[in-house]
This record gives structure tokens, sequence and C-alpha cells, in this order.
């Protein structure tokens, strides 16, 4: 168990170091900051200056190493468009993107395990059919045109809802919707599937035999183990919600990462791009470790590997 | 006596159906072929018809709403704020869209494949590299991935074919991998080495053909995502540019006219869930049918049960 960990948290390490360094290379590759920061008019010495002042005249390989001994002093370079440090502006966004997501995964989630054990109770039934078109449809949908049509239609004709910000309860329900329907379509498919296996596994025909009650059978035998498998997307499901984040903090104005990210980038702002990065390459980290450790937990046959 | 008969004609019926009329069979997976060959036909012969009707500027008929016809039949799905016709430019589109699409699906295919070959066969050292590379590509999420290398890179349309297939190699990567490192133990490779094949003669001969169909049934489903992929970076705006478009594109240009002239945003939305939604269908039945488990449930007759 525990080599086992340990070889998953290095993997993880490892991912998280190629990434560092390919976004720090990527980013010096989009263009001299001096001629975006400085008025077309600025004179050579101006230039000079500035570059000596922020490291951009030093070799790429200098950069990164001093830039690898920030990162180990918590320092993640200073916002040139905002003129704060990049690490600040990322942290005040992350709640706003977290408290999103974690909305939308707890939604998302209960609602697939519910609708695929349904489903896979009697496959080919009207409810499966019902089930796995509207999984299908979730899975197929373009977040943004989702979004924009239901802006449409919820804001600009029916006044219902507001059309973008954050606020009250009324602010969070297009875009939790929106958010959750890509995942919600995944993951019910991958629930019918975990469930079908387990209801024709050997220890639910144990069960029946044996004459316990068909709610104990589906809910403490079957579920529980096809349960196993949301577990196992769980990574996958995470880093789809970020790249969904993206679209829905954009369309809706939330002042998440994503949206921050999307404008540092437009911006050519590196120190941010760079800060947004890695706080989610290590949150991400964090993740991967977490599932592992929760996956040996429910899981006995690891534990004893 | 009817269950006789019954039992008879399903015995007959799995001496094999030809694919086609299996497909016939299923109401859904037919609709989608129908879509997507009808896509493919306004794909490569539409552009040539409509190419100028796409581009024309007329300014008597803007913003038309869908079904006016009396600036020509062009205009039955509505016009934009120049007064294109909508049409005309949804046909246009698709070339662009699909062929994004189809093409970074098959780099991505070609590349993963053989990367996973290598990774199965040659084994440690250069497989274990292969392996943590395609780690850094899957732990992170793929829009920011590639909303950082197309800014970088300026947001070309070889450009954006190149992230899209490197985001999607390591699903065929794994796979590849994973059945390469089964079907290596069995019977026949080893034969076919103890009878002094080389390591490509076993490669291209054994392994290729065996792995092929998988990785040929996941590229229906994947040309789905990358096609909500390109269509969501080209709505951020760091996708395909102008002049050209695409569906993703015209979705955030109606994004501004969307309280004027619903409809600039609507349609080219619905064509992208028509299609995504054709080819996770599609891909769907392939699965049943190349499912041995599962292909009975195509085959056997229609009962009204």
């Amino acid at each position: 168990m525990i080599p086992y960990l340990t070889r998953r948290a290095v993997h993880s390490a490892v991912a998280l170091l190629g990434l560092l360094i390919a976004v720090f290379f990527l980013a010096r590759m989009t263009g001299d900051p001096t001629d975006l920061f400085l008025p077309l008019d600025a004179s050579l010495e101006e230039r000079v200056e500035f570059s000596r002042k922020h490291g951009y005249d030093r070799p790429a390989t200098e950069q990164f190493v001093r830039f690898v001994g920030d990162v180990m002093e918590g320092n993640l370079g200073f916002s040139l468009r905002k003129q704060r440090p990049a690490i600040d502006l990322v942290l005040e966004a992350y709640p706003t993107t977290l408290k999103l997501a974690g909305v939308t995964l707890l939604i998302g989630i209960s609602l697939a395990v519910f609708v695929g054990a349904l489903a896979a109770y009697r496959p080919g039934g009207l409810f499966d059919r019902m089930g796995s078109t509207s999984a299908l449809i979730g899975a197929s949908a373009p977040d943004f045109w989702v979004a924009i049509t239901a802006i449409l239609f919820f804001s600009v004709s029916l006044h219902w809802l507001p059309t973008s910000g954050t606020g009250g309860i009324l602010f969070w329900i297009m875009p939790v919707t929106v958010l959750a329907l890509r995942p919600f379509g995944l993951l019910v498919q991958v629930m019918r599937g975990a469930m079908l296996d387990a209801l024709a596994s050997a220890y639910v025909k144990t069960a029946r035999a044996k004459g316990v009650g068909e709610g104990t059978v589906i809910f403490v035998h079957a579920l529980r183990n096809a349960c196993l498998a949301v577990v196992t997307v769980a990574g996958d499901l995470a880093v789809g919600l970020i790249n969904g984040a993206v679209i829905v903090e954009t369309v809706f104005g939330w002042p998440g990462v994503g949206k921050l990210m999307i404008d540092a980038v437009v911006q050519r702002d590196f120190a941010v791009v760079q800060a947004a990065i890695m706080v989610t390459a290590a949150a991400i980290f964090l993740m991967n470790v977490l599932i592992d450790l929760l996956y040996v937990a429910l899981d006995p046959r690891i534990r004893h590997q | 006596m009817s269950s006789i008969s019954a039992q008879a004609e399903m015995v007959a019926v799995r001496r094999g159906l030809p694919w086609w009329r299996l497909l016939a069979r299923d109401r859904l997976a037919s609709c989608a072929t129908v879509w997507l060959v009808f896509l493919l036909v306004c794909m490569l012969f539409g552009p040539e018809f409509l190419g100028k009707a796409a581009t024309d500027i007329n300014l008597r008929a803007r913003n038309l709403p869908p079904g006016s016809t009396e600036q020509g039949w062009v205009m039955v799905l509505g016009s934009d704020a120049l007064g294109r016709s909508m049409l005309a430019r949804l046909v246009v589109a698709s070339r662009n869209t699909v062929a994004v699409a189809f093409t970074s699906v098959v780099l991505a295919l070609i590349i993963g494949g053989v990367l996973g070959l290598i990774a199965g066969y040659v084994g440690r050292g250069v497989g274990s590299l292969i392996m943590r590379l395609s780690d850094v590509v899957q732990s992170f999420p793929s829009l920011l991935l590639a909303v950082v290398v197309l800014y970088v890179l300026e947001p070309r349309v070889a450009n954006l074919i190149i992230v899209l297939a490197v985001t999607r190699i390591p699903s065929y990567l794994r796979v590849a991998r994973a059945e390469v490192l089964e079907i290596r133990e069995r019977g026949f490779v080893d034969a076919a080495r103890a009878m002094g094949g080389s390591r490509t003669h076993i490669l291209w001969r054994h392994l290729v053909p065996l792995v092929a169909p998988t990785l040929l049934t996941i590229m229906t489903v994947d040309f789905a995502i990358v096609m909500l992929s390109e269509s969501g970076l080209s709505f951020l705006g760091i996708g395909i540019q102008p002049p050209e478009i695409t569906w993703g594109l015209m979705v955030a240009q109606g994004r501004n006219y969307l309280s004027q002239a619903w409809w600039l945003a609507f349609f080219p939305g619905l064509m992208i869930m028509a299609t995504t939604l054709s080819a996770n269908l599609l891909s769907n039945w392939v699965r049943l049918v190349t499912d041995p488990v599962q292909r009975w449930r195509l085959e056997a007759p229609k009962t009204d049960a």
C-alpha cells in the first residue's frame, strides 16, 4: 500500500514539474514584454532599464533558475498590469471557482449516481432510455451555447434570472446547471456501466440467494461497489470541470480563476498566467493524492497489495 | 410454438446480419448516420454553391429573421447584421469546423497509437518516459493548455490542429499500450517470435491489426470531444480567426446581437450539438456491434413486450 501510494505521488510530482518547465518557456515565447508595457515612443534607455529591472535581459535558463528559486520562497512574480503580486490575484479568484465547482460536483454526482443506478436496474426500460438519452445530450452539448441560449431564454425573454454577475441564489442557477451538464452526462454512462457489472456479479447473486431484501441488494451490495467507478473518474471529472469553468465564468462574468486566466493571456500578463497554472497544477496534484488515498480506503484489494 | 419460431429466427439472425441492416434496426443510430452523411455532402459540395452568398453583403437584408424568403431562398434561416445569408454561412463554416476536428483526431490517433505501441512493446525505459509525458498532458485541463499554447504560437489553423491533437494523444496512447501489454503475452505472438519474426514484423502483422479497431472506435467519441474543444476555443476568440468562420466563432459573433437577432447564435450552436450528438450515438452503436457480449441486443428480433 505504501509503495503504491509513493509511486503514484512521484508520478504526479513529475507531471507537475514537467508542466512548470513547459509553461515557463512557453510564457517566455509570447513576445517581448518591454514592447507590451512601455509606450510605443519609449526611448532605448527606458527599454533597457525596464528589461534590467524585471530580469528580462538575462538568458532564459538563468531566468528559469531564478524563477524556481522564487517559487521555493513562495514568490510567484508580480502582475505588471495590476501592479500586485500575481499569487494574490490567483488566490483571490480561486474561492469563487472552487465554490462553483464544489456545488456543481455535489449536484452533478448525486444526480448522476441516482440516474445511472436506476437506469442500470432495468436495462432497456423506459427510465434507462430516458436517462441514457439525457446523459448523451449532456455530454454532447456545447456548454457556451447552452449558456447563451439559457441567457436568451431565461434572462432576455422571461426576465426570471440575472444575465451575469454574482450574488444571491438566482445568480447560481444557470452557471451551475451549465457546468454540471457534461460531468453529469459522462458520470451517468460510467455509473450505469458499473452498476450493470455489479448487478450481474456473483456477490449480488449470493446476496439474493441468501434472501436479502431487494433494497439492501441494490443500495448496500451493488451501489457501494459501483461507486468505486465514480472515484476512478473523479480526477478526469475535476480536470474537465476546470475546462468548463473557464467558459462558464467568461460567459456569466464570474470573477474566478478561469476568467482571470483568459484575461491575463489576452493582456499578456506572464506572472498571472504562470501563477494560475501552478496553483491549478498543485491543486490537481493534491487532488490526485487524495483520490488515491480514498481509493485505498474504499477498495480492500489495493490495501493488501 | 411462437417461442420456437422466435428462437429459430434468432438463430438465423445470429449467423450475421450485414452491418447496414443492423444499423437500420437502430433508429437513433440511423438518424445519426443520416445527419453525418448529410453534413459530409454539405461540407464537400456546399461551399462551391453557397460560398458567394456567405460573403455577399446586402444591407437591405440586415438581420432578417428565419423564415424570410422575400430576399431569396438562401435567407430562409435568416441573415446577420451585414445581410449575409445564415444558411450559406453555416454551410461554409461546416467545412472548417469538421476539417479541423477530423484532422486533429487523425493526427492524435496516429501519434498516440504509435507511441502507445512503442510504450507497450519496447517496454521499461522508453515506455515509462512516454507515460510520464502523457501524464503531464492529461493531468492538466486541456482548455487552459490550449489557451496558453495558442496565445504563444498565434491562433493559426495549423497550430490549433496541433494543440487539439496533443490534448487528445494520451487517450489513444493509453488504450494502445494497455492492449499491446495484453496481446503480446498471447500464444500467437510467442509463436511468431519463435519462428524468427522480427520486432517490426510482429508489431505490424500481429499487434497493429488487433489494436487498430479499438482505436478507431475511440475516434468517433474523440471527434465529438475535439469539435467541442475547437468550438470553445473559437468562442473564446483564440481559435479560428475571422474572416474564416467556424460554428463556434459564429456563436461568439452572434452573442453581441443576442437581444436583436437570437438566430445568429442559436443555429450554429444547434449544428454543433446535432453533430456531436450524432458522433456520440454512432460510437455507442459501434461499441455495441463490436462487443460480442452485447451484440445480441441489436440482432435479437424486435418484440412488442
